[in-house]
């Protein structure tokens, strides 16, 4: 490392107690070793450029690549075409010179557009070439997407009312949650960050489950140990949900990885938020997606805000999509809040994942119409217009009603009905999975391991005895 | 293949999908808050957002933001004027001692340290515009300006080195962590860059930086946001590291640390940022810091010496007076500083009293307590009348479920017991003899 001391910061000088003859040495020592780095690169490139190979005859460092993808053979063969040196071969292929003296600009003039189907009216595109999907679907994608929604209304206020420590809901991204679910197969490994509990929904994860994990019962799946929210299911392919931003997406890329050393006919789909993407977590996984060719979908929630950070304080770049290119993996951005839309990008993501063996990168545009989570109140960073003309003019669910009606598949009495009967079953659930027994004693100590060691099992036995001689300083509601 | 740990996941869940079982019949309880809601509009909010909450869920808030009333009011005045009047009126000190809040302790001791010294500025998620996610950093932006109190992207591993390198090259950097749970993103700035550059430079580059925020387990967060992290960094060579109790302790250490040439991890704790304590006018002053290294004796007692450190003080000074009920007069440490730990008053103390407690929430190997313990058997062993006793979090991730989150925290009562027990022990003895 260099230290580079301007005279402009004579003030720190002080901190390096010698003073700056050391720092010169050090400086010039890093130069020294950095040129003679350069010259040994220059060196390769110059071998490469001059001699003439066989295929049989590749460069060691070329040679160490894995995948045929790769035309090593060809690039090699072509270098003596370049007799006026106006390209140079390069590991990745042939790079032009250019006397221009040029710098390529921070973003293009256009950002780059947005994939949509259906118009704010639910009208759809007549140049756009999507694949309609069957009334079956659309009537399912409806009926999750209103599910997801009143699931979150309901299990919003359950939270007010202190019956669970914590909420947060999907409002806004319903369509993200369940047309992307609705593009995939149940094979696909879905690992998400936490406001994709519709995948779920779609997969048959049922209010009931839902309920038993919010209220940390005895049902619950991952018996009471995550906090609400932080669902989990093998049963559904859906892996247990992580507080810890964006420790997710290179976990996805690791189990594409292995889904695509078994052959099977699936991908791994990852889900994040805008901010999520800062994390240097986001950019190695890219980075070693492209370079595994690993089948993944990256989908990225960019909802506008990251709690009270707003896009414009997370990055500079033209949103999250641009940012594929730079790591080698295809991107396309899409329009979050139209269901078709996302479905067809969805859908065609994973074809080409699985067919080609490649990493997507999918940016949704949606904007978090609730808090961001029950700990938040957003009114004190978000204009209130704002937030109302994303909900009311840009509402995901109504403007998929729209389509649906207009095909004569919906209509306002059935509306009332799902509504009504969906919010009579989650108050039931509610009910029932806060009267459930909480997780026994037991749970505290199973799964830490294996197999629990000694020193847990002794662990164990002290508790219940403890429990046994000075009950009153115990819950008694739990079951030991 | 390897099975991979989510085949082992299955497994349990495999096992538990057969325990599946419902009550038959059940009667709807009366529900009427979510009743009301029905038929509302979905995205309307109920304007009384604290509405049926207790303090205490309140003051549970992750790293979501510590809800207060929107408004104009009093609220909204920087905390350091609500203690005092004009930041320089040492008269107003002079009146009977005032109260003040933890978050206001750290608050004013971020602040007092900025007017003082350019180079100490500010830098983490959310602490400007949103002014912290516990408001520890509250109207300081509007204070001290964008230049000095930076929102920064989500990339804690980002913006920890940033701030290590700011500190090489002569400022000051506080970085706040929204939960010391998220600095594991970032421990290799801490332990590898901070930790050691000064030594690794021999002392000619030092690293004047703070790492704060909450630390511990809080409630109702689970695994991933319920870890004391005073072990980890305790044993890091290299580094200060602080865990405040009172709002005494927040406000000395802070500041303390602030002006400390060394790297210093500044434990703080959710539960106890609105907690109350009074404040003399000494510790009210600018000038006013705590030392680094120094444990403090809370309460003297000869029976038996309890250790503990942040939100453990509080319940050891608990446990304390339910043992004075009963005839056992107990001294509290609030160790303050658990790297340099004050190994010579903690001995003192259990030289005089003769028994032991150490308590602590993180996890009981390799913990804080492990590290006194030794501490007392290799200078105090011929003083011990009863083996020590060490309390600490339960030797499991933090469970979620609120039944097996409280047995996984040390309680009151465990402290009381093992005092105790401790005392019990020595007793009979003492009376045979
Ligand atoms: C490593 C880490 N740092 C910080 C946090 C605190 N945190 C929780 S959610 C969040 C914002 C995430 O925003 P985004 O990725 O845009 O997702 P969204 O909530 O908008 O869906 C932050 C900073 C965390 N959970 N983990
Ligand atoms: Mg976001």
């Amino acid at each position: 490392m260099a230290f580079h001391v301007r005279k402009s910061t004579a003030k720190i000088i002080p901190h390096f107690r010698n003073g700056m003859s050391f720092l010169g040495s050090l400086e010039m020592g890093f130069l020294n070793s950095y040129s003679t780095h350069l010259r040994s690169t220059s060196f390769a490139a110059h071998k490469i450029g001059t001699r003439v190979l066989g295929s049989e005859n590749i460069p060691a460092h070329l040679s160490a690549r894995r995948f045929e993808s790769i035309k090593v053979g060809k690039q090699v063969a072509s270098v003596n075409d370049d007799r006026d040196n106006q390209v140079l071969e390069f590991p990745g292929g042939k790079v032009k010179f250019t006397p221009k003296l040029s710098f390529i600009p921070d973003r293009e003039e256009e950002r780059i557009p947005c994939f949509r189907v259906l118009d704010d009216h639910g009208q759809p595109s007549i140049y756009s070439n999507f694949t309609q999907v069957s009334k079956e679907i659309a009537m399912k994608m409806y009926n999750d997407m209103v599910t997801l929604q009143t699931m979150d209304t309901i299990f919003y206020e359950a939270q007010r009312q202190g019956r669970i420590s914590f909420y947060l809901t999907s409002l806004g991204e319903e369509a993200i949650n369940i047309a992307s679910a609705a593009a995939l197969s149940l094979d696909d490994l879905i690992v998400p960050q936490y406001r994709e509990a519709g995948v779920l929904i779609w997969r048959g994860f049922t209010l009931r489950e839902f309920a038993s994990q919010c209220f940390g019962n005895k049902y619950d799946y991952c018996k009471g140990r995550q906090m609400p929210v932080h669902y989990g299911s093998k049963r559904h392919n859906y892996f247990t949900v992580a507080s810890t931003i964006a420790s997710q997406i290179p976990h996805a890329v690791g189990a594409a990885y292995s889904m695509k050393m078994d052959k099977r006919d699936a991908c791994a789909v990852t889900y994040f938020g805008d901010g999520g993407t800062s994390e240097g977590d986001f950019h190695a996984a890219l980075n070693f997606a492209a370079v595994l060719e690993a089948p993944v979908l990256f989908i990225c929630r960019n909802n506008g805000w990251a709690i009270s950070t707003p896009i414009s304080d997370q990055f500079r770049s033209d949103g999250v999509v641009v940012k594929g290119r730079a790591y080698g993996v295809c991107s396309i951005r899409v329009d979050g809040n139209d269901a078709l839309a996302v479905y067809n990008a969805v859908r065609a993501a994973r074809k080409m994942a699985i067919q080609e063996h490649r990493p997507i990168l999918i940016e949704a545009l949606t904007y978090r119409a609730g808090h961001h989570t029950t700990s938040d109140d957003s009114t004190r960073y978000r204009p209130a217009e704002e937030m109302e003309w994303w909900r009311v003019a840009k509402d995901p669910v109504s403007r998929f009603r729209k389509w649906i009606e207009s095909n004569g598949w919906w209509n306002n009495e059935a509306e009332a009905e799902l509504r009504s009967s969906l919010r009579k079953q989650l108050l039931e659930e509610i009910q029932l999975a806060e009267r459930s027994e909480k997780p026994p004693v037991a749970d505290a100590f199973t799964d830490v391991y294996d197999v629990p060691p000694s020193n847990l099992q002794e662990q164990e036995k002290w508790l219940r005895k403890t429990i046994k001689t000075h009950p009153q300083d115990y819950p008694s509601n739990f079951p030991l | 293949m390897l099975p991979t740990p989510l085949d082992l996941y299955t497994q349990t869940l495999r096992g538990l999908a057969s325990q599946w079982w419902w009550p038959a019949v059940f009667k709807p309880l009366h529900f009427p808050q979510i009743s009301r809601l029905i038929g509302s509009n979905p995205f309307q909010r109920s304007n009384s957002i604290n509405a049926g909450q207790s303090n205490l869920s309140l003051e549970k808030k992750m790293w979501g933001i510590v809800r207060q009333k929107v408004g104009a009011g009093a609220s909204s005045i920087p905390a350091l004027q609500r203690i005092r009047p004009a930041a320089s009126s040492s008269r107003y000190y002079s009146s009977a001692a005032k109260e003040m809040t933890v978050r206001d302790a750290l608050n004013s001791a971020l602040d007092e340290e900025m007017s003082a010294d350019p180079k100490v500025f500010l830098m983490g998620e959310e602490v400007g515009e949103y002014q912290g996610a516990y408001k520890i950093t509250k109207g300081l932006l509007e204070k001290y300006g964008p230049e000095r109190v930076l929102d920064t992207p989500i990339t804690e591993a980002g913006f920890a080195g940033i701030g290590v390198g700011a500190a090489y090259h002569g400022l000051k950097p506080v970085v706040e962590f929204m939960t010391f749970n998220f600095s594991m993103q970032a421990i290799d700035h801490i332990i590898n860059s901070a930790a050691k550059t000064n030594y690794m430079s021999a002392g000619q580059i030092s690293v004047p930086i703070v790492f704060r925020g909450p630390n511990g387990a809080a409630a109702g967060v689970g695994a991933q946001h319920s870890q004391c992290y005073a072990a980890w960094y305790g044993s890091c060579p290299g580094l200060k590291v602080l865990a405040p109790y009172s709002s005494e302790d927040a406000r000395g250490l802070l500041k303390a640390a602030i002006r400390d040439p060394d790297p210093v991890v500044f434990l703080e704790n959710e539960l106890l940022y609105g907690e109350s304590f009074p404040v003399s006018a000494e510790v009210l002053d600018s000038s006013f810091t705590a030392p680094i290294g120094k444990a403090k004796i809370e309460r003297e007692g000869k029976d038996v010496t309890i250790t503990a450190f942040s939100k453990m003080v509080g319940y050891a000074l608990k446990a304390a007076e339910l043992l004075s009920k009963e005839g056992i007069s107990a001294e509290v440490i609030n160790l303050r500083s658990i790297r340099p730990l004050d190994r010579a008053t903690i001995n003192t103390s259990v030289r005089k009293t003769n028994r032991l407690v150490t308590v602590e929430e993180g996890f009981p190997q390799h913990g804080v307590g492990a590290e006194i313990c030794t501490s007392v058997v290799e200078e105090s062993f011929g003083y011990l009348d009863a083996p020590v006793e060490r309390i600490a979090g339960a030797d499991i991730p933090m469970p979620y479920a609120a039944n097996l989150e409280r047995m996984a925290v040390p309680q009151v009562e465990d402290i009381v017991r093992a005092a105790k027990r401790a005392c019990y022990r020595a007793v009979p003895l003492a009376a045979t003899g």
